[in-house]
């Protein structure tokens, strides 16, 4: 029994569920309860699409329990196909179904539909949302291209000279981190390298162009998550081989060009001569020069965390203090990436201790989800999302991938938005005396003061949930010796302080004291302190 | 072929026979939140309670997708998510449980009261809340008093869930022995909405007036024979029959919407206590004439207009009363997921006979009905607004009219402009 505030994963069958609405001719039958219903609103609101996803839930009833719930399941199947005529079904079982074992796979097959029905098992007491997608996509992949594998040892014809490599691009799904604006840049790419692209799944394909996958030479997953169990199949079965770069970042761009040039049996050097990002000039330009080692925590799926690690460090001159992940498929490379940056990956699924976390580090910049927002928004830390679980917000209307040449320019821009820019810093600093500055003051470019400037948003609930006192905060503070106080102009010169550093400089100068056994902290112990601490 | 909503219609005419309006009965998809959703407004109304579901983490998805994350504040809720060793048997699921609230009582001290939320999960493998809850309070007591009821989709719709909740306060309120009556006012309302509620009732000269939920779990009113509870929410069937068995009566009235719903509410207490009418007109009627202009700036808009009720809150049949009756729209179809006949009476009477009530639901078919009627707005659930929203039809999600304060007269004129924002919204756009 795991104690749970806010989940980062959905259940499997969410998994399943985002591939279903990924594709077109996809319908998914779902034994489960009325309540389960609320996962149409992940996509109908959250990500606004404009149908309904292809869902039908049995929502049997405690009544039914007693009585025959196969059979409900047996006429939901079957009204299912009748009034949406899908090209194939998958079938499964949400967690409270799974307790009741009536096995969706082997009744749909009883019921000798006429099209393709590929059950699914999905253990919701074990597995995850990302999981769950992998799972419901590697299915679908096997029964769709299974009857075409080679005898073993086959080998896969040449392409004839003169014709064009081509892809596949895997992983996309919906409700994936700007997974729409990805696929476009990515395809941008791929044309202007003359490689084409043979199916783009599950997003934006039918099930019956699963079948085509194996006519391409290789493979190019995006997204790892969702795509990693596929491709590997594919990779034994019908010797695809596929990229393991993820093009996030000028550098992990080069790097997938490179990659994937090689794959297509194509020249490179004249495409990579050029800059093709406004990264590296911006990152160069001295107005950037206050982004050297900002501190900042990074928390997400694997992939996205890794890749903004990266990116944080070698394209904006970051220093990451922390990185984490809640996708324990992929904890072993979160694990290396963080040893690069002599740091030990933070793996977890629990909310709480990711905000202990961050307010343990104190970072200048958190980079995470939606929950990482939130804790960044109590915190008062400035805040950019880069992955998965995400809001309403995180769709926006304009173009913004993450990826490719162009995605490296919205991280620059989306990263360093937030922070409070170098000059005005600077005067914050040295005049901290100033009548107008006050401790709520925020970057100038940002409407309100920066920590709040959401709370609109938040209004809806506001009503019913009052904005709580920080109980939560205080409770939570360590309870580590403390020296026994803080001289009057000691604390005086520590509100001169800009507040966002104002609290680490607190911190470490009670540590700093502690340690050498200093009971009352005085201007002169603060100044030690920060020449102790001091970067 | 006679059009669905043709033999829905006729379906009504055959049962017109006999006095009881006719209701289309449904039993197919439903696409309705299960009970555990009610926490996310109830965790906020007690507050020194916490809601702790015992379930899956499909049920966790499903009440931080609800709530939208949007809660700023370190909720007063959370899951226990059963994971395989649980239901292997290879944990004890009640000792479990029992770390798992240590754990969580340990960390908020502030917390004088715990709910143990039952889901599908836990009651298809027979997990017994009740008894783990009597454990957990003789444990925990004096500072914490433990109680569960259940949420699950398998037995609860949405706002059934706040129903259990406060069917399982009820035996916990403390004993009142006759006196003077009491006036117990059941159903959680915005905290201002519940002021107003008290201002006019002590200027009617009633003073002894409790809400249930209280707003502190350790000021639960006492009840006995002698309190009269008024209904201020339409769906609290199990928590009615609990306060009966404490020798409560029930009022019956319509519900508080909009100006003659209010009205009628607060004068069948008003009557009880042998207010004179003539006072209790003055006492009402600043307010309601408020309230009435209020209403007049939307008429003009609603009036005639057709609206569609998908069922969610069974909220609709009281909403659907207050449309009609007090902004002349017209309800083409009222759905909600449970009928209470005897609570809905004086709001069901008052719908136009044509109106179709349907109970339960069959989703695919509802929709053909909607789309066949065409109606000028849709109240529906957060899953159908967009699809259908996109298909050309006005919607208003019906979620929110959980999340504002909607009810008494100085409410009137927000709750009907609720339901004109949509409309007014189409008419502006351009694009
Ligand atoms: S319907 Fe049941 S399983 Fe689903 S969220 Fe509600 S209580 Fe949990
Ligand atoms: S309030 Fe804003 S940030 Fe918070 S969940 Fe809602 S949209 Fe997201």
């Amino acid at each position: 029994m795991q104690l749970t505030v806010w989940t980062y994963e959905g259940p499997p069958h969410i998994g399943a569920m985002r591939i279903a609405n990924s594709m077109d001719g996809l319908h998914y039958v779902l034994h489960a309860p009325q309540g389960d219903t609320y996962a149409d609103l992940l996509f109908t609101m959250i990500e606004r699409n404009n149908v309904r996803p292809p869902v039908t839930y049995t929502t049997f009833q405690a009544r039914d329990l007693g009585g025959d719930t196969a059979e409900l399941f047996k006429s939901s199947a079957r009204a299912a196909y009748e009034r949406f005529k899908p090209e194939a079904m998958i079938v499964g079982a949400s967690c409270t179904a799974e307790l009741i074992q009536d096995d969706p796979g082997g009744l749909a097959k009883a019921l000798a539909l006429d099209c393709p029905v590929i059950p699914l098992e999905l253990p919701a007491y074990q597995k995850k949302e990302n999981w769950g997608a992998a799972e419901t996509f590697y299915q679908l992949v096997r029964a769709y291209t299974g009857a075409q594998a080679p005898a073993p040892g086959a080998t896969r014809p040449q392409r004839a000279a003169g014709e064009r490599a081509r892809c596949n691009v895997l992983g996309p799904t919906s409700l994936g981190f700007r997974n729409r604006d990805d696929v476009t840049e990515i395809l941008r790419l791929l044309a202007d390298l003359k490689i084409e692209v043979n199916v783009v799944a599950p997003q934006g394909s039918r099930p019956s162009d699963l079948a085509r996958l194996p006519e391409a030479d290789f493979n190019i997953v995006l997204y790892p998550e969702v795509a990693q169990n596929a491709a590997n199949w594919l990779k034994r079965t019908f010797g695809q081989p596929f990229t393991k770069t993820i093009p996030i970042g000028v550098g992990a761009t080069r790097a997938f060009v490179k990659e994937v040039c090689e794959l297509a049996g194509i020249d490179s050097t004249a495409f990579l001569s050029r800059e093709r990002s406004r990264l590296p000039w911006y990152s160069r330009s001295i107005d950037s020069t206050y982004l050297t080692g900002k501190r900042v925590f990074i928390f997400g799926d694997a992939t996205h965390a890794i890749a903004a690690a990266k990116v944080a460090t070698s394209e904006l001159g970051f220093k990451v203090v922390g990185l984490g992940t809640y996708s324990r498929e992929f904890a072993r490379d979160v694990r290396e990436a963080a040893k690069e940056y002599g740091l030990e990956a933070l793996v977890t699924d629990d909310y709480l201790e990711v905000e202990q976390a961050v307010r343990e580090l104190h970072p200048e910049l958190v980079l995470g989800t939606q929950m990482e927002r939130h804790i960044a928004k109590r915190l008062g830390v400035p805040c950019a999302v880069i992955s998965a679980p995400i809001h309403v917000q995180d769709f926006p209307a304009r173009y913004a991938p993450q990826m490719g040449f162009e995605g490296a320019n919205v991280l620059f821009d989306t990263w360093v938005h937030p922070l409070m820019m170098g000059l005005e810093e600077h005067l914050l600093q040295m005049f901290r005396d100033d009548f107008e500055f006050h401790d709520g003051a925020g970057p100038s470019h940002l409407g309100g003061h920066g920590g709040a400037r959401d709370a609109s948003a938040e209004a809806p609930v506001a009503v019913m949930a009052p904005v709580a006192t920080s109980e939560a905060i205080v409770l939570q503070a360590p309870v580590a010796a403390k020296p026994e106080g803080w001289a009057a102009d000691a604390e005086k010169e520590l509100g001169k302080i800009p507040f966002f550093v104002r609290g680490k400089a607190r911190r470490n100068t009670e540590r700093y004291a502690a340690e050498r056994g200093i009971t009352t902290i005085t201007i002169e112990t603060l100044y030690d302190a920060k020449a102790h601490y001091s970067r | 072929m006679t059009s669905v909503l043709a033999s829905a219609k006729a379906l009504q005419k055959e049962a017109c026979a006999t006095t009881e309006r006719p209701v289309l009965r449904e039993r197919g998809q439903r696409e309705v939140f299960c009970g555990l959703t009610g926490i996310i407004w109830l965790h906020r109304k007690i507050q020194d309670a916490f809601f702790l579901v015992v379930g899956s983490r499909t049920c966790a998805h499903l009440i931080q997708s609800a709530a939208g994350v949007m809660i700023f504040a370190e909720p007063r809720f959370a899951t226990a998510i059963l994971d395989e060793r649980d239901l292997a048997g290879l944990a004890d699921a009640n000792d479990e449980l029992d770390r798992v609230v240590g754990r969580l009582l340990e960390r908020r001290p502030d917390i004088r009261m715990l709910f143990l939320v039952g889901s599908c999960p836990s009651e298809v493998i027979k997990l017994d809340l009740s008894r783990a809850a009597e454990r957990l309070s003789v444990q925990h007591a004096p500072n914490v008093r433990v109680l569960n009821y259940s949420g699950s989709g398998i037995e609860t719709t949405f706002t059934q869930g706040e129903d259990a909740c406060l069917a399982s306060l009820v035996p916990e309120l403390p004993t009142r022995d006759g006196g003077a009556p009491q006036l117990l006012v059941a159903g959680a309302l915005a905290d201002i909405v519940e002021d107003q509620f008290r201002r006019i009732f002590a200027e009617l000269g009633m003073t002894d007036v409790a809400f249930l939920p209280p707003r502190k779990s350790r000021e639960l009113p006492a009840v006995g024979p002698g309190t009269k509870v008024l209904l201020a929410q339409p769906f609290l069937t199990d928590t009615t029959a609990r306060l009966q068995e404490r020798g409560c009566e029930i009022l019956a009235a319509p519900f508080p919407y909009g100006v003659d719903g209010t009205m009628a509410w607060l004068a069948k207490a008003a009557d009880l206590w042998g207010v004179p009418r003539a006072r209790f007109d003055e006492v009402v009627a600043p307010a309601a004439t408020r309230a009435r202009k209020a209403l007049d700036a939307h008429k003009f808009r609603l009036a005639g207009k057709r609206v569609f009720f998908f069922p969610d809150s069974q909220l609709e049949i009281p909403l659907a009363r207050f449309l009609s009756e007090e902004l002349g729209m017209f309800p083409v179809e009222v759905g909600t997921p449970y009928l209470n006949r005897q609570q809905m009476s004086f709001d069901l009477d008052k719908l136009p006979a044509e109106t179709l009530v349907s109970e339960g639901q069959d989703v695919e078919r509802q929709l053909d009905r909607c789309r066949e009627a065409k109606p000028d707005l849709i109240v529906c659930g957060l899953g159908l607004a967009n699809p259908l929203e996109a298909e050309g039809f006005t919607t208003k999600w019906s979620i929110e009219l959980l999340f504002t304060p909607v009810q008494g007269f100085e409410q009137a004129g927000d709750l009907a402009e609720l339901f004109t924002r949509p409309l007014l919204r189409r008419t502006r756009l351009e694009v």
